[in-house]
């Protein structure tokens, strides 16, 4: 039992450290550009599936790993210069809507490229096998170089944004977008970058998730959709949040469908227990957010507006 | 009213939606019927939306979960009843039934409750925190569904025979159609008379200005929570619908793309008109048949033109027919 609770918790780790690669963009994206962005998801997704096309294509996952990155960076960049920089002064409803359309246009055109079959990632040879844990259950080597490799990530991101040029201007840009334009920052290609670092983290994501499951069309939308719950519960526009939020959802979601099926089974039998049990389980995340926003509703690091 | 090119348009439109099936009819086209009768319930969902979306200003990406619920209820009553199992016995019976009229007094009921619950969190925030939550809390009950399985959990729940209505057959085409369509000029009567009203003047200005609407001594929050509920309530009756028209209930009705769906329906068509969920949903329903007939990713040109629309056709479908602004 110990050693699947600590199997349990490492994958809620990494689910945790995952979500914060997907959130941490969007919430810059919000942050500093102000724009709620559906359609990260769908970086998400070109990342997996850049991956997944260029490691079968070569053999090779690390080319894989860097198809990712550059695609989901490119496809970002691409979409911010052509469609995204004219919503930058719209409302939320404009933004929504353009960016449900785009998801719309890159599911349905991956769909045309790569065929409605899921594509499949196979892990490098060095990272195939299995560390055993305290407690003595087997745990696949490669989940633990995810969750190092992701969290590797986000401390380059803090520094990133709290030692750089650029994340002094990523912070300034949040701060007052009108000021560091006066001050003679190209506005439009920081707005450009810090689009395509988070279409870039998004696109890693999705390349590592893509390994332990497999890559297809729609992937992006489930953990969109977490990813949202992460960033309304940490503070939209606040990294930190973003980090803790992803933490909190990762873990309560993993442990709650590990625990709360025994929990109801200690009073219950077994079918039903399991059946409320990870019936509620799956509600988990959105109770704990809706306790959140009850308490504090512009999330745990928001700014009170 | 003054004749003005929107009432021109609007009269067009409400022509067209009875002349259609009417003309499919007698050509015994009963495809063409069933179409007219999705737009007619799309369009009920849409009237729903665009009473928080457009006139309140609020941005609810979550009406999915209000759609799906009118359509469980359709298929949980009708499951019971079909299978004799009453829903419960103890404290009393409750049983299923097939008659519309319940079902769809129970989809009111607890679409306003769940309406209820949603809002008083939700409402407490705005802007992107209010996309987001509701987008989050429609997920909740998607999931719930999904991984509950008394109700076919993921794989939905058929409804054998469609529910009865006292003297129609709904199982007729054109019958099932009229049923519908009158259900969608009731919800549209009913909402033109509702944001003319001191309650939907109160609303509209919530949106406009909440601050002035608290200085006269009306609270924005109370205003919209009730227009929260109300639109939540048209948008369960469309579902149950929805379910009765398909025969057919899953979660794929409550999930975020119905969301979606619903609200390009109000876009496409115009914010904030009265009937601009009807030329959205007309148009989506047109565009799915022609383009789906056409190509099979058809979804991808739908993209294309629905960014086109929020980019340089602000107002929607009547908007540039009839070519003013709202909203300014």
């Amino acid at each position: 039992m110990f050693s699947l609770f600590l199997e349990q918790l490492l994958n809620g780790l990494q689910s945790g450290v995952m979500l914060f690669l997907m959130a941490s963009g969007l919430t810059l994206v919000f942050g500093v550009m102000g724009l709620i962005n559906l359609a990260h998801g769908s970086l998400y997704m070109v990342g997996a599936f850049a991956c997944a096309a260029v490691a079968a294509w070569t053999g090779s996952f690390w080319l894989g790993l860097v198809a990712s990155l550059m695609a989901a960076a490119i496809a970002g960049a691409l979409v911010e210069m052509l469609i995204i920089r004219r919503l930058y002064n719209r409302d939320h409803l404009d933004q929504v809507l353009a960016t449900f359309a785009l998801i719309l246009i890159f599911s349905e055109g991956t769909r045309w490229i790569f065929g409605s079959f899921p594509l499949f990632l196979s892990v490098p040879d060095f990272l195939t096998g299995t560390v055993i844990l305290p407690g003595g259950s087997q745990y696949p080597l490669f989940r633990l170089a995810i969750i190092v490799a992701g969290l590797a990530v986000a401390v380059g991101l803090f520094l990133l944004i709290g030692k750089t040029r650029l994340g002094i201007r990523i912070r300034a840009g949040e701060a007052d977008r009108g000021m560091i334009a006066a001050l003679g920052v190209d506005i439009d290609r920081l707005y450009t970058i810090v689009f395509a670092l988070g279409a870039a983290l998004a696109g890693l994501a999705g390349a590592f998730v893509g390994t332990t499951q497999s890559v297809q069309v729609g992937m992006g939308e489930p953990v969109l959709i977490l990813a949202f719950v992460v960033i309304v519960i940490g503070g939209i526009g606040s990294i930190k949040g973003a980090l803790v939020g992803s933490l909190l959802v990762g873990f309560t979601d993993t442990m709650g469908r590990f625990l709360l099926p025994h929990a109801f089974a200690t009073f219950l039998d077994p079918s039903s227990a399991t059946a409320i049990g990870s019936a509620l389980a799956s509600m988990l995340i959105y109770i704990v957010m809706a306790l959140v926003l009850f308490l504090r509703p512009s999330g745990l690091f928001g700014a009170t507006s | 009213m003054t004749m003005n090119r929107e009432f021109l348009i609007n009269s067009i439109l409400a022509i067209a939606l009875v002349a259609v099936p009417l003309i499919a009819l007698g050509m015994d086209e009963p495809f063409i019927i069933t179409l007219a009768t999705k737009v007619a319930i799309f369009a009920m969902a849409g009237v729903g939306l665009n009473l928080v979306l457009g006139y309140g200003g609020l941005v609810s990406f979550g009406h999915a979960a209000f759609f799906g619920i009118g359509g469980y209820a359709a298929g949980i009553l009708a499951s019971h009843a079909l299978n004799y199992e009453p829903i419960m016995e103890s404290p009393f019976l409750i049983e299923g039934t097939t008659q519309m009229i319940v079902i769809w007094i129970v989809a009111l009921i607890f679409s306003a409750l769940v309406a209820l619950v949603i809002g008083v969190i939700t409402l407490r925030t705005s802007g992107v925190y209010f996309i987001m939550i509701t987008l989050a809390f429609a997920q909740m009950i998607y999931y719930f569904a999904i991984s509950w399985p008394a109700y076919g959990g993921e794989d939905g729940l058929s409804i054998y025979v469609r529910n009865g209505f006292p003297g129609i057959n709904t199982l007729d085409p054109i019958s099932f159609f009229a049923l519908c369509a009158a259900m969608l000029a009731i919800a549209m009567v009913f909402s033109a008379v509702l944001i003319r009203s001191r309650f939907g003047l109160a609303l509209q200005g919530a949106r406009q200005n909440p601050q002035r609407m608290t200085a006269v001594g009306i609270a924005p929050f109370r205003i919209r929570l009730v227009a929260f509920v109300i639109s939540a309530m048209i948008t369960a009756l469309a579902g149950a619908l929805y379910a009765d028209l398909n025969r057919f209930v899953s979660p794929t009705m409550l999930s975020w793309h119905m969301s979606g769906e619903i609200m390009v329906f109000v876009i496409l068509g115009g914010v904030g008109r009265l009937f601009g969920p009807l030329a959205g949903a007309a148009l989506y329903i047109i565009l799915e048949h022609l383009l789906g007939g056409v190509w099979e990713f058809w979804q991808l040109p739908l993209g294309v033109l629905l960014l086109l629309v929020v980019l340089f056709a602000r107002g929607g479908l009547v908007g540039v027919l009839a070519g003013e602004r709202k909203h300014v």
